[in-house]
């Protein structure tokens, strides 16, 4: 990889580490994998069978929350205007972003699991599963993230809008996510396909987005 | 350094201005003045690449340097830090010292930018450009919020720079001492009525 690429990505990990920006989609996720046993009650077996999908759908909430963060403030201060000046291609710049991206939202979820999936009484088996699930479905989730909030950088009330659009399109990891965990191998190698189509996409989805919003 | 070919600026639908042309040479300065909303911040986005003509042809392939309103200066990094991101990126980082020396704000090297007032942000703007050893300047205007001690800096900068076969391409509303400019008025190529009339 080039220097000016890890540089980028140097520099988003870092913002995205200050103030505690990468710590708040783990608060969520935590929150959400709470709030179900409050809801459905404290029933052990079930709790443990639908435990799975339930870190699932926690994953797909906490991953809106970074989402205005991730483009829109570098659009703001020019940071953007300075980088396409010199002349980075607008994808090059989605796809530094991104990767920073995963690296400041999965490895914590990921961990953040562990005790989700304590609290919900999981199976050391069903942990595992979740756990392969999410190393592959997080980069899908984090190319998602990028390419709507490269999408709704600058509107007003962008949080909501970006949720309306990133939840539908998150449908397809949610299903082979959540269906991995019925042991199947298959539901694993389609996440992996819908995960790396979202991952080859975004960076250019984002980058038009981008190009198209210094008008 | 940097032509444009009978260029005509569309935002939003609208033309702004159309057939303009000019040429800017090594070492030479180009003014671009006229009324608010005429087009001039439009005139330096096209010339960064950030804005296409809508006709015309702009060419020249000289590095840029581009300042903006914005400082674009990570505010929560001291700004030595902050200047140098862009340095490194340049491969530049040896000029960072010596750009902060030459808009006096050396004794503000460890300030987190957050903590900088309007004048001295458009100041760490102006370092910036000059780190950036870029030989084409786009600078929009630059003298806004600057006192009169940091315009003559500014000054001094343009004349260095220029003096070193950089070009410059500003705009301006506040009295500049610069020599040998190209004035750019966009009033008289404008395409709104109500400004031609």
């Amino acid at each position: 990889m080039s220097s000016p690429l890890l540089h980028l990505i140097a520099r988003d990990l870092r913002r995205a580490w200050i103030g505690g920006g990468a710590l708040l989609p783990v608060a969520f996720f935590l929150l959400v994998a709470i709030l179900f046993p409050f809801a459905i009650g404290p029933d052990a077996k079930l709790l443990a069978r639908v435990g799975g999908g339930i870190l699932w759908a926690a994953a797909l909430l906490a991953a809106l929350i970074p989402i205005e963060r991730l483009v829109a403030p570098d659009m703001a201060s020019g940071v953007i205007d300075q980088l396409l000046t010199r002349g980075q291609s607008a994808a090059t710049i989605a796809f530094a972003k991104l990767i920073a991206h995963w690296l400041a939202f999965a490895p914590p979820v990921l961990i953040a699991a562990l005790p989700a999936a304590a609290l919900l009484d999981l199976s050391s088996e069903t942990l595992v599963r979740v756990e392969i699930g999410l190393l592959i479905g997080t980069p899908g989730l984090a190319a998602l993230a990028l390419a709507t909030g490269a999408l709704v950088a600058g509107l007003r009330g962008a949080g909501a809008i970006a949720g309306l659009l990133l939840l539908p399109l998150a449908v397809p990891l949610l299903i082979f996510g959540a269906g991995s965990l019925d042991g199947g191998v298959g539901a694993l190698k389609l996440l992996a396909a819908v995960s790396l189509v979202l991952v080859a996409g975004a960076p250019f989805v984002a980058g038009a987005a981008i190009r198209a919003g210094l008008d | 350094m940097l032509t444009f070919d009978a260029v005509t600026c569309v935002r939003g639908g609208r033309a702004l201005f159309e057939g303009l042309s000019f040429t800017l040479e090594q070492g030479g300065a180009a003014l671009v003045t006229g009324p608010n909303g005429v087009g001039k911040s439009s005139l330096i986005r096209l010339s960064a690449g950030l804005l296409a003509p809508a006709a015309g042809r702009i060419t020249g392939d000289a590095p840029r340097a581009l300042l903006t309103e914005q400082s674009s200066l990570d505010e929560e990094l001291p700004l030595a830090r902050a200047l140098a991101f862009w340095a490194r990126l340049d491969a530049t980082t040896g000029k960072v010292v010596g750009a902060l020396d030459a808009l006096s704000l050396s004794d503000l090297a460890d300030i987190p930018v957050r903590l900088l007032s309007t004048g001295q942000r458009r100041r760490a703007a102006i370092a910036r450009v000059i780190a950036s050893g870029a030989p084409l300047w786009l600078l929009d205007e630059p003298a806004n919020g600057l006192d009169k001690a940091a315009l003559g800096l500014l000054e001094t900068a343009i004349a260095t720079h220029r003096a070193a076969g950089g070009a410059i391409l500003m705009a301006s509303h506040t009295p500049i001492t610069l020599s040998d400019v190209i004035a750019i008025d966009l009033a008289q190529l404008s395409c709104q009525s109500e400004r031609t009339a």
